[in-house]
């Protein structure tokens, strides 16, 4: 099929999604796989554990028995060497799809595709690209801790060459996930696993979302939060608190956070005059640090009080649950952060 | 037609300290009793951590690290608690780990994949399938250097061989001649991928050989053949002969993690796992061990009630144990 043409919609439907029949987040995604693996033969699926019974969160349960063993297959945890395996089929004309079920493993991984999957386009003058996508989903609780409920957006964003997408409902999983695999470069897609406790309304068919545009989830005038992957939940939720007391919040969903959405946040900013940037991962040189920073430097100017980060302590994850309560940051968070920053209005006023 | 093979233990052991013989049964009790009570325990959600049983698998650990002495080193991977107990680490803190209390062996900060126990020379666990085993490696490279006649042992599974860190770290401790052994633990699964699916052959130590390590392969339920076959391994790098690799072929008796058994997910028979239970490497020993009058049934009855009590009190004591700190969540970072 000609992905090009799933693409070229540059209108977007802000309804879209919220009408139609209804899919659990892990059914959106296959929905997309299935779509792909049945138009396009260059599509392929690996990844540890794809093929098992339980099939990557259920997400690819049994593929292989309808796709073929060829195209949706088992990889031994040789997560270096097959994204290797990945780039040198995408040169050579296929769309591999690579499935993590964590981030953490990707670090393995970095070689391939810091060094050469993000890189090849430009390296080669554009002469040939890398139409790969990767997948992986982070995982939170049960004290997975250190090394198993990694967020990396912070490290992929800072990499020119990747795209780097981070949905947060069924119908942008699914049709990110579209235009992921339907576009000619490398891919991150990471995902959170509360979000699988989602459904929502998605779309039969092929769809596709463009890049590097976010979407306002709840309309506000008193202050923007521009939240990330599973902070639009918890935002979302701070939004209702915060309207009991009288704020008015405005949620931003960037959904790419690369190619970001920047005139949609600057424009939200222009109408609040205050930031608020709620990420899932690390605080230090992370996604929130990056999009602060734009703002700072492109509308300064909007701002009547100074933005603030909601992010994760910058230590590794706890195990202990009493301390991983402390370790992520969620609803409350983003309450007290808003009315720190409103109160500046009040002061504002004053002086 | 079964596919396991009965497990046949050496007819002449009178090399080895009938001492030794009986550590080796105390020490596979007192894994098999922990991951027992673990098991037990587990559906009250009070041990808030992906616990990864290595019940089935008690003789690897106890067959190597009896060979090895308090300073010796160990390095384990996610499903460490065998190789931690058998290196002499302190049960109540690996028991509060899982409880996530700050009597832990990692503070509550690790939970069950991250144990650790500097006493007895466990520096510590990753659980990055072969993330460890480089860093087992360096360990040997500061006892090559430091002359100190220690040797190191790294745990890992057979998933770990698909990495290529394996292989890199391998060529460096011949290059180095380091005093480290490779202890692969091959139970035939990776979470709940067969071996089949994922290597070309399933002799994992012939591929070693191939490399110019000396390789071994051990029956992993038969701890007298893990026994002898670890302490050449390991006499000979103390002795400044250099690494060595022993496949020891096992089965998980549990699931991948958590209790269960992996037949309700599908990916294996009930069939199977009764086969592999019956090789159960703790009864049979204690069999053999009987019958060659080695240990009589009151001594067997003895270490028992005496494992029973040790892990009782290791469960009271994880129980009984503070949590930590909510205000004291960023220490540690640094030293
Ligand atoms: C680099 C990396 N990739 C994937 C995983 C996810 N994972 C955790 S344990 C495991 C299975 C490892 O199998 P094996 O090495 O055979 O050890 P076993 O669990 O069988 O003892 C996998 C795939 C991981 N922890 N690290
Ligand atoms: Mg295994």
């Amino acid at each position: 099929m000609d992905w090009s043409k799933t693409l070229v919609k540059e209108e977007i439907d802000f309804t879209a999604g919220e009408s139609g029949r209804k899919l659990s987040y892990a059914a959106a995604i296959r929905e997309a796989l299935e779509l792909a693996l049945t138009s396009d033969e260059r599509v392929f699926i690996m990844g540890q554990g794809v093929d098992d019974p339980a099939g990557m969160f259920s997400i690819t349960t049994d593929l292989h028995k309808k796709y073929g063993e060829e195209r949706v297959f088992d990889t031994p945890l040789s997560e270096n060497a097959l994204t290797g395996v990945a780039i040198g089929a995408a040169l050579a004309g296929m769309r591999p799809i690579y499935m993590h079920n964590r981030p953490d493993f990707l670090l393995l991984a970095m070689d391939q595709i810091v060094n050469h999957a993000a890189k090849w386009s430009y390296m080669f003058g554009g002469c040939i690209g890398v139409p790969l996508v990767i997948w992986a989903c982070v995982g939170r609780g049960w004290g997975g801790a250190a090394q198993h409920t990694q967020t990396l957006q912070g490290l992929f964003m800072h990499v020119p060459g990747l795209r780097l997408v981070m949905p947060t409902t069924p119908y942008d999983a699914k049709g990110l996930l579209i235009s992921s695999i339907a576009d000619n470069n490398p891919v991150i897609i990471l995902e959170h696993r509360w979000l699988f406790r989602q459904s929502g309304h998605v779309p039969e068919g092929l769809y596709s979302i463009p890049f590097g545009r976010g979407v306002v989830r709840r309309l506000g005038k008193d202050i923007t939060i521009v939240a990330i992957s599973y902070m639009v939940v918890e935002a979302l939720n701070a939004a209702q608190e915060l309207e009991k007391q009288g704020i008015d919040a405005e949620v931003i969903d960037p959904r790419t956070l690369k190619p970001l959405d920047e005139a949609l946040i600057l424009d939200s900013v222009r109408k609040t005059g205050r930031l608020i940037v709620a990420d899932t991962g690390w605080k230090t040189g992370g996604a929130g640090a990056e999009i602060a920073t734009m703002v700072a430097e492109k509308g300064f100017d909007y701002l009547k009080a100074p933005i603030k980060r909601v992010a994760s302590l910058d230590i590794p994850t706890p195990a202990s649950d009493i301390l991983e309560a402390k370790f992520y940051v969620g609803k409350a968070d983003i309450i007290a952060a808003c009315t720190a920053l409103l109160e500046k209005r009040s002061g504002n006023g004053k002086g | 037609m079964k596919s396991t093979r009965p497990i046949v233990f050496d007819t002449r052991i009178d090399d080895i300290p009938v001492r030794v013989l009986s550590e080796l049964y105390l020490a596979m009790l007192r894994i098999q009793k922990v991951e027992l009570k673990i098991d037990d325990l587990y559906h009250e959600d009070e041990m808030k951590t992906p616990v990864h049983l290595c019940l089935g698998e008690e003789a690897i650990a106890a067959g190597v690290c009896l060979n090895l002495g308090i300073e010796d080193y160990v390095f384990t991977n996610h499903r460490g608690h065998g190789h931690y107990i058998a290196k002499g680490g302190d049960v109540k803190a690996m028991v509060a780990e899982l409880y996530n209390r700050e009597t832990g062996c990692s503070r509550g900060r690790g939970g069950s994949m991250h144990l650790v126990d500097t006493s007895v020379g466990l520096l510590g666990s990753s659980s990055i399938v072969g993330g460890g085993v480089p860093i087992a490696t360096g360990a040997a490279l500061a006892s090559s250097l430091k002359k100190d006649r220690r040797v190191s042992v790294s745990f890992f599974g057979d998933a770990a061989v698909e990495e290529g860190v394996i292989y890199e770290s391998i060529n460096f401790a011949l290059l180095k001649k380091l005093p480290i052994i490779y202890v692969c633990e091959n139970n035939l699964y990776s979470v709940y991928s067969p071996l089949s699916k994922r290597q070309p052959h399933n002799e994992i130590y012939r591929r070693f050989t191939g490399i110019g390590i000396p390789s071994y392969h051990a029956d992993g339920n038969n701890v007298i053949e893990v026994y002898r076959t670890a302490k050449e391994a390991i006499t000979r790098a103390r002795a400044g002969g250099g690494p060595s690799f022993i496949e020891c072929r096992t089965y998980r008796l549990k699931d991948h993690h958590g209790t269960g058994t992996g037949v309700e997910v599908g990916y294996r028979t009930q069939q199977e796992v009764a086969e592999w239970a019956e090789r159960c490497p703790v009864k049979n020993y204690e069999s053999f061990l009987l019958e060659r009058k080695l240990l009589t049934s009151g001594e067997v009855e003895r270490l028992n009630t005496y494992v029973n009590l040790e892990v009782e009190e290791a469960f009271q004591f994880a129980r009984t144990s503070p949590f930590p700190k909510e205000d004291n969540v960023t220490d540690y970072l640094f030293q």
